[in-house]
């Protein structure tokens, strides 16, 4: 049994972290970490490269043990209780952490023998994974002949044999090419459908916005700020619309018209002289709409616009006034995933 | 901390024996499908024997055998038994780097993450390592009577090679510990190459020890693979056997009961 306070609105508790530290000498990969993810949801970890996501993950799955704080997965203590925690868990890496050299129907049939299916049922799963997760051509062939994407689909079919309650995904789409992202957020949008709680680390504000309802933004080690996806985009203005008109010389009584009709709420805009552009953080589509329709009737013929979501960098700057690629940190070996990408 | 987590029940069931084995069975299995798919992995134990057994038959075995008051034929007789005892410790070997190369791996995180015994993962690979040494035994003998070795005792034959399996499974745990605990396959290849030399060479595997130095002597007479080497010899063409099987058995038990322990332990903890 457990009990928590939580400050999120209903929905039991899935995952709980309390305080949670772990050192490597002088480096503090976690400085007390508070996490709380309710059953269903996706909870978001978002941060920079050596901001601990790794280190906390592994700490989750029991790779790792920590040195101070608590956590809790499905009401099993991380420390105490690692062979009932890792029944209800699934983990994919940033490498696949499959075995290159099986075909992928032995991979899963492995898993299931390893978590206790009889052999009938592991060959049935096996089979049933490789089907939905399209890949029941290649499932004779040894995974080192599989593509990216295919890989990392054999590495959340792998995760999913367990039926498990939560489910790692350790920087799922980290060097693929988009359209590959594109179908391993599909695949993550289905197995969501489905109930399963999941935790997502990235360092992609993109992909947070994709995949998950909650986030936490992680930095050095410690939250620097959480809470849905809608509240944290405000709180960094949302999108940012660049717009380049075709003279640079309209560029800034454009900046200071906009400014005066008062339609961007929290930053400012600002200008990019070298680009000839203007950025204006735009919170919603009716602002959007706003900005667009007062450029025109000021009747500025304009090169290009387009919106984009903030960076991570950007994110970064407005929630810490530093920039998220922080000079490079010695990092424990354990994050050296996070450098590769 | 505050009291905002607490867990009313923190117990921790065992994992069951049964269910050991079938882990243990799967992770073989596993180990077993690499072979299938990359069957130049096999080819140090097909090979090795081969050649070693014609190199020290055909270079060392006329003088040698000389001096053992025969010829070649009677070297034949002396280091088929040796050779027998140098393929344990060879495998025995391989099964660190092997280890290192795997630890190394996405995988491993995943079967750490999988609530499985962290034993099995060490026993799956022993149980092929044996099986791989027992094809090299069996090669060996087969060169082995191609050039006159005589088999004069079927019985004693079995006893040295399960002799030798039982040595060999406990000196895999060191190496496992190697494997575990040293950062790249190279360096424990290395650290098992300085190893191995010395305790192959410095043995009475190849040679006699009769005409060695005394300081020499006094190294391969506490060699263990000397005493596997005698043992086997004893058991294989008649001799004397009981000293030196004793000393063998008690090797490996006291290898297995002291390193099986620690490998584990370091493939617990490390991180």
């Amino acid at each position: 049994m457990t009990r928590t306070d939580n400050h999120s609105d209903g929905g039991k508790p899935a995952v709980t972290v309390r305080g949670l530290v772990k050192h490597y000498g002088a480096t503090k990969a976690l400085d007390g970490v508070d996490l709380d993810v309710r059953e269903g949801t996706v909870m978001g970890v978002l941060g920079p490269n050596g901001a601990g996501k790794t280190t906390l993950v592994r700490i989750l799955s029991t790779l790792l043990t920590p040195d101070a704080g608590r956590a809790l997965v499905a009401g099993y203590d991380v420390v105490r209780q690692p062979r009932q925690l890792r029944r209800t868990i699934g983990l994919t890496g940033q490498y696949a952490s499959v075995d290159e050299k099986l075909p992928g129907w032995e991979n899963l049939y492995l898993i299931g023998r390893l978590l206790d299916l009889p052999r009938k049922r592991a060959r049935a799963r096996a089979d049933e994974l490789l089907e939905r997760f399209s890949l029941t051509e290649a499932a004779r062939r040894p995974v080192h002949t599989y593509s990216g994407g295919m890989r990392r689909r054999l590495d959340l079919a792998a995760s999913m044999i367990g039926h498990p309650a939560v489910l790692y995904l350790d920087e799922p789409t980290t060097g693929l090419d988009p359209r590959t992202r594109n179908e391993v957020w599909a695949e993550v949008q289905a197995m969501v459908g489905d109930g399963v709680t999941v935790l997502l680390t990235t360092q992609y504000m993109e992909e947070a916005e994709q995949l998950a309802s909650e986030l936490t933004v992680i930095d050095r080690g410690r939250v620097i700020a959480g809470g849905g996806i809608e509240e944290l985009k405000a709180k960094v203005g949302g999108r940012t619309l660049r717009v380049r008109p075709l003279d640079p010389a309209e560029l800034r009584p454009l900046a200071r018209m906009l400014d005066e009709l008062g339609i961007t709420g929290l930053a400012a805009t600002t200008v990019d002289t070298e680009r000839g552009e203007l950025l204006v953080p735009v919170l919603s589509d009716e602002q959007l709409t706003a900005v667009v329709g007062a450029v025109t009737a000021r009747g500025i013929t304009l090169a290009s616009i387009t919106t984009e979501l903030p960076s991570l960098d950007e994110v970064f700057l407005s929630l810490t006034g530093h920039r998220a690629s922080a000079p490079q940190d010695p990092r424990p070996a354990d994050d050296r995933e996070e450098a590769a990408v | 901390m505050s009291a905002a987590v607490s867990t009313a029940d923190l117990s921790d069931p065992r994992i069951p024996l049964r269910a050991h084995l079938r882990h243990t069975g799967a992770l073989v299995r596993r180990n077993l499908l690499w072979i299938r798919q990359d069957p130049e992995s096999m080819f140090d134990a097909v090979f090795m024997p081969i050649v070693f057994t014609l190199l020290f038959v055909y270079v060392f075995g006329g003088s040698i055998g000389q001096a053992l008051g025969g010829g070649q034929d009677r070297y034949v007789q002396y280091v088929v038994p040796g050779l027998l005892a140098m393929m344990s410790m060879t495998m025995a070997q391989g099964v660190g780097t092997g280890f290192n190369q795997d630890f190394n791996s996405g995988v491993m995180d995943r079967f750490r993450s999988l609530p499985i015994g962290r034993g099995s993962v060490l026993v799956a690979k022993i149980v092929v390592e044996l099986l791989r040494m027992l094809v090299a035994t069996a090669i060996l003998l087969v060169v082995g009577v191609l050039v006159g070795f005589d088999i004069t005792d079927w019985g004693g034959l079995a006893a040295a090679v399960g002799l030798a399996v039982v040595f060999g499974s406990g000196l895999m745990w060191v190496f496992l510990t190697l494997g575990v605990t040293m950062k790249s396959a190279q360096s424990v290849q290395a650290m098992g190459f300085l190893v191995m030399m010395p305790l192959q060479f410095g043995s009475s595997v190849f040679a006699p020890t009769g005409t060695m130095p005394g300081w020499l002597q006094s190294f391969t007479d506490y060699n263990p693979i000397s005493s596997l080497a005698d043992a086997a010899r004893g058991l294989m063409t008649g001799g004397p056997v009981a000293h030196d099987l004793w000393l063998t058995l008690g090797w490996s038990v006291v290898l297995t009961a002291v390193m099986a322990p620690v490998a584990i332990h370091k493939f617990r903890t490390k991180s």
